[in-house]
């Protein structure tokens, strides 16, 4: 039993439940505690990051319920990457959200709380129906703030998005079901046990209910027949709001990674490596996809949303694959691209509130103010989104190209990454070449100055990459031994064994 | 009692997913009301279908499963805040748009314009 894992969980609900009731309250007050809860769960996940850097598997049983019966938190060093990924995106986007985005909706920073409370749930949970919860709090929290901000331009795809999640929960109940039915239980390390010992008629049952599940996180993951919704509704999204989605699809990575490497991976006799066959090309499709849609964009945002599926696929091909590089690579390329994902998200921003009514879009327009700060973030942004050296994403590509042993699959995976990679530098270089270089005389209506909180948020987000290099070697030692623990399920079914706390004692 | 069982399941799904597949959000709201039936009928069988058996230990020969009751508890609430939400966007998506179709504003199609009878003067 360790109480610090609830921490994540904890900072957030009660700081966003002082934010539900203090509406009203003068809004530097509300700002200053909602930052500070944002800093808190930073905190607060550097410090499991610590603690999970040992290699243990940590685990807070509720109510003092021995796993399987109760539910469990489990920290290990995969929950912990994606706690401290979700916490340094979140701390930048409220930064940015502070500067002004948060204005015009009382519950914002109520909503923000909720939505991270339901990430760092989904992430630690070790309970199959615990993560469908998880999966409906951070869900219900991002309807409302996809909704935030003026106008009628989310309307459609808000509703588009609620409706598909809602069919995708449905669909995510009815595969519980079916695995309940069969194997009687629902905590992942007893179904890790479970699972290989099944034979007969109820190999099928578990065979339907493993692959909808699949589905169901493809479409939180947004790959390819399943991606659609995605481009219309993050680039209508407010600006911190999006780039805080960038997060959104890792889930539905995340929970790929622990349910197919976990429950039905190597060891799992005749469910082993479930639905992974089908998963290496639909990744290498959804990418060629999302590089057809950044082609196509006719906004900056709508660009870098087509970025987002190209990551999910890039990120997708090597864990399908899954031999212990592969995971490592990905993991490393999965912090890269949710940051500069994220850190686009907010310059585009920037950028459409300094070109007057040519807003985002990819067109030619008087000279917009501070434009050079602006263009060398789009730049570092676009270099560390396209994987070209020196900054992060090329690491992150070169280490996924590495990791496949030659064969078919390598041949189609390069292929089709590298010339991914070519023609969205071509997409990237259109844009940012129309957007900062081609500039016609013309009045510009003075544009409001930049204002210090969301220059800096969006600059050191978008530096994240930079950083990421200078600290490549701590990083990667981090996500080798990621990789190696999440290989070795045999650990993990071992928090069964956790002696309990007993009375007295 | 497993047939009925499986055919009401059957229905609800099937009706649901006809309706969530019309253009008009109120068929997709009764739609997606419909498919959530179903889900929480089909939780509910996960833990066998049985009478007359309680859920505690001890007290019949045989026991039944609570899990599944717990699960569907859950399910139950979280689908009633959803269509709860769902309602209002739709109201929403009526008011911004002007219209209730789930792609918003359609355009206008003019109706054939009349053949203008030829005046002769005859």
């Amino acid at each position: 039993m360790n109480h610090w894992l609830t921490a994540p969980v904890l900072i957030p609900l009660l700081g966003g439940i002082l934010q539900a009731f203090m509406g009203y309250a003068p809004i530097h007050l509300r700002r200053t505690l909602a930052l500070a809860t944002t800093v808190l769960m930073l905190v607060s996940a550097v410090v499991l990051l610590v603690m999970a850097n040992d290699g243990s598997y940590r685990i807070y049983a509720f109510g003092n319920w021995q796993p399987p019966f109760g539910i469990v938190l489990v920290l290990d060093r995969l929950a912990a990457l994606m706690l401290i990924m979700t916490a340094i995106l979140a701390l930048f986007c409220h930064l940015f959200a502070i500067g002004g985005a948060d204005e015009g909706n009382r519950q914002f920073h109520g909503l923000f709380l909720f939505q991270l409370m339901g990430l760092n749930i989904a992430f630690l949970t070790g309970d199959l129906f615990n993560l469908f919860v998880a999966f409906e709090v951070l869900l219900i929290a991002s309807y409302g703030l996809l909704m935030h901000g003026g106008g009628t331009v989310r309307t459609v795809p808000g509703l588009h998005y609620v409706v598909l999640n809602l069919i995708g929960s449905a669909v995510f109940l009815i595969s519980v079901g079916m695995i309940y039915s069969v194997t009687g239980t629902l905590n992942m390390a007893d179904l890790a046990v479970k699972v290989p010992q099944i034979s007969g008629e109820g190999l099928n049952i578990v065979k339907a209910g493993g692959m909808m599940l699949l589905v169901v996180f493809g479409l939180k993951a947004a790959i390819l027949p399943l991606c659609f919704w995605l481009p219309r509704a993050y680039s209508k999204a407010t600006a911190p709001v999006a780039a805080l989605f960038a997060v959104m699809t890792k889930v539905g990575i995340y929970a790929i990674l622990r349910v197919y490497l976990l429950i039905f991976g190597d060891d799992a006799g005749e469910l082993a490596n479930l639905g992974m066959d089908w998963l290496f090309p639909i990744a290498l499709a959804t990418l060629a996809m999302g590089v057809i849609g950044a082609l196509g964009s006719g906004t900056l945002k709508t660009l870098v949303a087509w970025q987002v599926i190209i990551s999910v696929g890039t990120l997708l091909a090597p864990i399908a694959l899954g031999s212990q590089a592969g995971l490592s690579a990905a993991l490393f390329y999965l912090l890269s691209t949710t940051w500069t994902v994220g850190g686009l998200f907010l310059v585009s921003e920037l950028v459409a509130n300094q070109r007057g009514s040519a807003k985002d879009r990819i067109v030619t327009a008087p000279k917009m103010q501070s434009r050079t700060f602006l263009s060398v973030l789009f730049l570092v942004g676009a270099v560390a989104a396209a994987g070209l050296p020196p900054l992060s994403g090329f690491f992150g590509k070169v280490l996924i190209l590495q990791s496949v042993e030659s064969g078919t699959e390598m041949a189609w995976l390069w292929s089709v990454l590298l010339i991914g990679s070519f023609l969205t530098l071509i997409a990237y270089s259109r844009a940012g070449s129309i957007v900062f270089w081609r500039t016609v005389d013309g009045h510009l209506e003075k544009p409001d100055p930049l204002n210090g909180r969301i220059s800096v948020a969006a600059g050191a987000l978008t530096a994240m990459a930079i950083v990421m290099v200078v600290l490549a070697g701590p990083i990667m030692n981090y996500t080798d031994a990621t990789a190696a623990q999440l290989h070795n399920s045999d650990a993990y079914i071992e928090i069964l064994q956790t002696p309990m706390v007993r009375e007295g004692s | 009692m497993e047939l009925v069982f499986a055919l009401v399941i059957g229905a609800l799904t099937s009706s649901g997913v006809y309706l969530i597949l019309r253009a008009r959000t109120f068929p997709v709201v009764v739609g997606l009301t419909l498919l959530s039936y179903g889900v929480n009928l089909f939780l509910f069988s996960s833990g066998r279908l049985a009478t007359g058996q309680q859920p505690i230990i001890g007290t019949a020969a045989s026991y039944s499963d609570p899990l599944p009751q717990a699960l569907v508890l859950t399910a139950i609430v979280i689908g009633f805040a959803m269509t709860a939400f769902v309602v209002v966007l739709s109201l929403r998506n009526l008011a911004d748009n002007e219209d209730d179709h789930v792609d918003g504003k359609q355009p206008y199609k003019s109706p054939a314009p009349e053949e203008e009878s030829e005046v002769t003067g005859k």
